[in-house]
């Protein structure tokens, strides 16, 4: 494999101001994804994933606190980028975004073949006419019956309104595609439906893509890669296979025995306890307190350890035979 | 305890828990306000016994009624046919104190956990409220319901959350409140209509295990509501599949996950991934199409115009009667003729 590699992100950091203080979403993460890659996001409910896709997108709230980290995409440093050069050459063109929950967002009095078109229109400045033909094409790569151009939001099926809001992404052709929670709200068959479709692209597009959710066997159906995150950070990051197969930390140890499995007896277990508040973050590992492993040196701040070829883990366990032992 | 009641309970003993016969829920649906379009036959004959203790799963694609079934059940959607007999009685047939008799008696956990609290009501007051419209005045015996309530979902110590509204609780514990919510009232049957979906994963188990878990100690009749199978292995005894309004396929868990009889059964089975790299690099099998229209369903099978093995000059003539292809595994399919 000699794929090049497309984003590099590292130390990457997203702070909100509250009222209550500081809120670390994104808390020094590092990861890159390869050209005509998939990495899957994976983590609980408030750990990050949805802060990490926006701070990639540069669609940042008001309240932002702290944003830095170094982010390349291709040669091209992006958080160098002033925001009009960000806005003309990354957003939608260059890096694409399916927002949590966009599905139910779509404008209810505009049809849908419009709003498909407002990426190419707006961002890249087509005719209507040469706009109109590109969505046409996209719906088809979509699975969306270009009888639906003309068609209204409400006029559609969940499985299809998220087709959608999937060919407003692809529209422009670009690198990399962001897909924040594209399926949770769906049946296991328009899922289904859905991840071929993207596999499908993946394979004859060569587009990258980084795919956020918290239901692990979805997130297989197009992973090359898993990044696990737990309280703003990259707790492990690994192919697939060993991610699925042979985790490391004990957080994705236990997140993989708590899915459920159709064709298996085991019963899934769950992972007592709660993530820490991001406002008030414990010193040392994050998980210590929810992990059965836990020992002395678990009370410092574990860095991210090699533990072979783009295989990294936030974990002392593998510290070494000499970095284990006590505190 | 009023006379419906206890002569029903003594007649009710031995048989079902609750039979349901040739039920149908349409919804009439009208333009303008008055102009009757048709019927969206949301439930459209559906006959099943559920015995008493026994946990059972609901399972098909979002819109083929399932949510429709629960309300009918509970007695919220007045059926258009066919009939629901809990404990012997007609629920029909339910007046004044009956009815409110048969709504304490069978426990609600609705879909859409973040809609379903009322935000300006601490949890003290959501869990009292059903206690004091079924009578009890005690404050001091309201108390004490609600505290074993609490501490049999795992929400304790009650203080901690007795005070608390739901906005300040996160979505597993909010979860937790509706399932108390539920079993106040002690309840002989619970309907949980996608008591999870809407959690994250690692939680979701949780709240399974915990539904699980209660109702086997309180011996507790349980319907389940989902559209994942991946869960109800662990969580339901038999399973009952539902397409366009029906039951379409009923089984014990394990034999209708190791001996799918319907295609469309089969078709949402193949749609499941196990976890496994390997997945990435394969299209998954999904039948085309989308499920029917609830307001003009197809004639024949209604699964025959996605359905893979549908036979011409059959499927789309005749409805499918339930065939027993396998011992105890009922399936609507010509296949089986
Ligand atoms: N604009 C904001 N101001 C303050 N806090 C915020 C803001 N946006 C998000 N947060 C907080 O930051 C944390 C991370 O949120 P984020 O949406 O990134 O999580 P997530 O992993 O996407 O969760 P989910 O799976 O529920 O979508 C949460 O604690 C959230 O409450
Ligand atoms: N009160 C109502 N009036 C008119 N139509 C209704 C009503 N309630 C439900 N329907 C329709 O009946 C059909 C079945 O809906 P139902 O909510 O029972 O499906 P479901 O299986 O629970 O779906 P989901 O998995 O999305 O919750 C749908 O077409 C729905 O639009
Ligand atoms: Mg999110
Ligand atoms: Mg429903």
């Amino acid at each position: 494999m000699a794929q090049k590699t497309l984003l590099s992100v590292e130390g990457l950091e997203l702070q909100y101001q509250t009222r209550r203080g500081v809120a670390r979403a994104v808390d020094g993460v590092s990861f890159d994804i390869l050209a005509n890659e998939a990495l899957v996001v994976l983590g609980e409910s408030g750990c990050g994933k949805s802060s990490l896709a926006k701070a990639l997108l540069r669609v940042l709230p008001r309240n932002v606190h702290r944003f830095s980290g170094k982010v390349m995409l291709g040669d091209t440093d992006i958080m160098a980028l002033s925001e009009e050069a960000f806005r003309r050459d990354v957003q939608w063109t260059r890096i694409a975004m399916v927002m949590q929950a966009a599905m139910n967002a779509l404008n209810p009095v505009v049809r849908v073949g419009e709003q498909v078109a407002e990426p190419l229109r707006v961002h890249m400045g087509w005719s209507r006419a040469r706009a109109m033909e590109r969505v046409a094409r996209t719906f088809e790569q979509v699975g969306v019956s270009t009888d639906f151009l003309q068609r209204y939001p409400f006029e559609l099926s969940g499985g299809m309104r998220q087709r959608v809001v999937l060919a407003m992404a692809l529209v422009t052709e670009p690198e990399l595609v962001i897909l924040d929670e594209p399926t949770s709200a769906l049946d296991v068959l328009t899922q289904a439906g859905i991840m071929n479709v993207l596999k499908r692209i993946k394979q004859e597009q060569g587009t990258s893509f980084m795919l956020i959710t918290h239901d692990v066997a979805t997130s297989s159906e197009i992973a090359d890669r898993v990044a696990l995150m737990y309280a703003g950070q990259v707790v492990e990051v690994a192919d697939a296979q060993d991610f699925f197969h042979a985790p490391a930390h004990p957080y994705s140890q236990m997140l993989m025995a708590s899915v459920p499995r159709l064709r298996q007896r085991e019963e899934p277990a769950h992972i007592p306890g709660q993530p820490p508040d991001l406002i008030d973050l414990p010193s040392g590992c994050r998980f210590a307190d929810r992990c059965p492993s836990r020992f002395g040196r678990c009370a410092e701040d574990p860095e991210p350890i090699r533990l072979a070829r783009r295989h990294h883990v936030r974990c002392w366990l593998h510290a070494g035979r000499s970095g284990g032992g006590g505190a | 305890m009023s006379a419906v009641r206890s002569s029903a309970q003594a007649r009710g003993r031995d048989g079902p828990l609750l039979a349901v016969q040739d039920l149908h829920t349409w919804f009439e649906l009208r333009q303008w306000g008055f102009l009757r379009v048709g019927s969206v036959r949301a439930v459209d004959g559906v006959d099943f016994e559920l015995a008493r203790g026994e946990a059972v799963a609901f399972v098909g694609e979002s819109g083929c009624g399932k949510s429709s079934l629960a309300r009918t059940l509970l007695g919220l959607h007045k059926p258009t046919r066919g009939e629901v007999v809990f404990n012997g009685t007609r629920v029909a047939d339910l007046r004044g104190k009956d009815m409110q008799w048969y709504r304490a008696s069978v426990g609600y956990v609705q879909q859409d956990p973040y809609g379903a609290l009322p935000p300006f009501m601490d949890v003290r007051r959501i869990l009292s409220e059903p206690l004091i419209v079924h009578g009890i005045s005690s404050r001091v015996e309201r108390e004490r319901r609600i505290r074993q309530v609490l501490d049999e979902v795992r929400l304790s110590p009650a203080e901690t959350i007795l005070d608390k509204f739901p906005h300040m609780l996160s979505g597993g514990q909010q979860q937790r409140v509706v399932i108390a919510r539920a079993l106040v009232l002690e309840p002989s049957m619970i309907i949980a209509d996608e008591p999870v979906s809407m959690l994250d994963a690692s939680v979701r188990v949780e709240i399974l295990n915990l539904l699980r878990r209660i109702q086997t100690e309180r011996e507790l009749t349980l319907a389940f509501i989902t559209h994942d199978l991946s869960t109800v292995r662990h969580f339901a005894d038999r399973i009952f599949v539902m397409y366009a309004g029906r039951i379409v396929e009923q089984a014990p868990v394990d034999e209708l996950l190791a001996h799918p009889q319907h295609p469309y059964t089969q078709s949402l089975l193949a749609a499941i991934a196990d976890v496994d790299a390997a997945n990435a690099r394969q299209q998954r099998e999904v039948p085309g199409g989308e499920p029917p229209s609830l307001l003009h369903p197809p004639p024949g099978c209604r699964f025959h115009p996605r359905c893979p093995h549908a036979i011409a000059g059959v499927c789309e003539v005749d409805d499918p009667p339930q065939f027993e292809p396998r011992r105890g595994h009922r399936s609507a399919c010509w296949l089986h003729r």
